[in-house]
């Protein structure tokens, strides 16, 4: 087994002021992942060393980190495609550190709020209704489906040089957040979320730097979804977007005619 | 929608710049290759070129149109810049309006020598 | 016992450099540089030339002054701002309306982003710039005066 060096950014708030750096060499084998190596560490050689994690298989979004200086999960990282003997692992830019690997996220949590996450609608009766389901066609589900994977793992924010510099700027997660609403026909809030996001430091300070949908590990290319906000925010003020209303609630139709010879479907059970 | 107005523009004006600032660059260095507008000879800052340019009435528009979108174009990026270093609001306001009015200034400065000079070919 | 966090901003730097990024983010950081380098030499344009209105001696004199082989490679290296400002800025007028990205797809690994859609568009745009670099080059420094 040959060993691997792991060169990880330590911050301790007790003790120092400054980040240092620490090496550790650990045993390594094919198919490990820099989560794993991180457990391995933690567990035989050093037990300070603090990170998030939870899921371990890329769908919680808790382990992002900077990992050979680009912005990924470790859990979904295997240690053979870094292609190196000496791994660099530090906690997330454009966030505090908490201690370690472990970034405040909580900047990132407070603008997604602002741009109100939620389905917005004026008739409240038709969102508490549960007997019956909102009617969204497959079409106008796919419209913003892939903007919907996200798992707020902070990469994309990570990787933005507007986020680098600008604490106000709202960060590609949220303004890709707030065209996945806006496309959502069963969301009437478009409008308040234009003005929302029409702020100096909102959605025109970003300049297709497009790093966000590369280290996106969800493929949620928020950088896609932004520049269709754009798209939308510039096409409503040349009043060329055409209005669209939140869907209504899928009625079933009252007459249907039976095809000859189809039998009458069993009584409903549920 | 006031930044979406602002932001607009910024990308009318890129286009509008696209072409007056490419015909500019054109005329005056890729003379030795495609001679436009250097009926004088093949260099393109010499007095003589410079003279018919001034006398012709269309550069005059061609000049205050490029200034005018140019100075905006390059000021509200210049804007931007200074607002994505994180500084405060009102710092950030504080150039906003300086920048605006620094960019008023030169653009009465450039609009005077353009016509100015129009009017002051005809003596030579 | 307080806690302090540790700033792990980049700052400003993070607009240049901070990670191992696409040459699309670098091209970002080429585009802000190339926009100031035109807007500082703008500047100075305007007074320079307005000088042809005090008359032929004025503009003369103007010219003499900014003849020097550092104000020509200083010019040359203006022509090169504005080649590749300009057409990056096609390029990034056409992203940032919506026309490069594509539609939303499903995210199947690996996938496939607005980056890669938009790549062989930068590339063609890129060359074209080079080629009127390469143009305005031969008229700077060989075309000769």
């Amino acid at each position: 087994m040959e060993n691997i060096q792991f060169i990880i950014r330590r911050f301790s708030p007790e003790k120092y002021e400054k980040p240092y750096w620490q090496v550790y060499n650990i045993p390594f084998e094919e198919g490990k992942t820099v989560l794993d190596c991180l457990h391995y560490i933690k567990k035989e050689i050093d037990s300070t060393l603090s990170f998030r994690f939870s899921c371990r298989m890329g769908v919680c979004g808790s382990c992002a980190m900077l990992i050979q200086g680009k912005a990924r999960l470790a859990c979904n990282t295997q240690v053979v495609e870094l292609k190196s003997k000496k791994i660099t692992i530090a906690p997330l830019p454009n966030f505090e550190t908490i201690k370690d690997l472990v970034p405040d996220l909580s900047p990132m949590f407070e603008k997604h709020k602002y741009i109100k996450p939620n389905i917005q609608r004026d008739d409240l009766k038709e969102v508490e209704d549960k007997e019956k389901e909102f009617y969204q066609s497959e079409e106008e589900l796919q419209e913003y489906l892939q903007f919907s994977y996200c798992i707020r793992c902070g990469a994309c924010m990570a990787a933005c040089p507007t986020m680098a510099a600008d604490r106000k700027y709202l960060g590609p997660m949220p303004l890709a957040q707030s065209y996945r609403y806006n496309n959502d026909t069963r969301d009437g809030g478009s409008k308040e979320r234009h003005n929302l996001v029409d702020i100096p430091s909102g959605i025109f300070s970003c300049h297709m730097g497009s790093e966000c949908s590369v280290v996106c590990p969800k493929g949620v290319d928020p950088a896609k979804a932004i520049q269709l906000m754009k798209r939308e925010m510039v096409f409503s003020f040349l009043k060329l977007l055409k209005k669209k209303k939140p869907c209504g609630l899928y009625e079933e139709k009252k007459e249907r005619k039976r095809r000859e010879g189809i039998p009458e479907p069993p009584p409903r059970t549920v | 929608m006031k930044d979406t107005k602002l932001w607009s523009l910024h990308l009318f004006a890129g286009i509008v710049i696209l072409f007056l600032l490419g015909l500019h660059m054109a005329i005056m260095h890729l003379d030795e290759i495609v001679s436009l507008f250097n009926p004088k000879g093949e260099e393109a800052i010499s007095w003589e070129n410079v003279l018919e340019r001034m006398k012709m009435i269309g550069f005059v528009f061609v000049y205050i149109f490029l200034l005018g979108f140019a100075l905006y174009h390059s000021f509200y990026g210049l804007n931007k810049i200074i607002g994505e270093t994180n500084v405060k609001e009102g710092t950030r306001k504080f150039w906003s309006y300086v920048l605006t009015i620094f960019g008023f200034l030169l653009f009465i400065i450039g609009t005077y020598a353009a016509i100015a000079a129009k009017v002051v070919s005809a003596k030579f | 016992m307080s806690r302090k966090y540790y700033d792990n901003h980049l700052g400003i730097k993070g607009w240049a450099i901070g990670g191992r990024y696409s040459i699309e983010r670098y091209l970002y950081t080429l585009h802000r540089l190339t926009g100031l380098g035109i807007l500082f030499y703008f500047i100075l344009h305007i007074f320079v030339t307005s000088s042809r209105v005090f008359g032929p001696e004025s503009w003369k004199q103007a010219m003499e002054t900014v003849s020097g082989p550092f104000f020509r490679f200083g010019e040359f290296l203006v022509y090169f701002a504005f080649c590749f400002h300009g057409f990056n800025g096609i390029r990034l007028i056409l992203l940032e309306l919506g026309f490069l990205v594509g539609k939303p797809i499903e995210p199947i690994y690996p996938y496939k982003t607005s980056v890669g859609k938009q790549r062989p568009v930068m590339i063609i745009l890129m060359i074209v710039a080079a080629f009127f670099i390469i143009l305005g080059g031969y008229d700077f420094f060989l075309g000769g005066e």
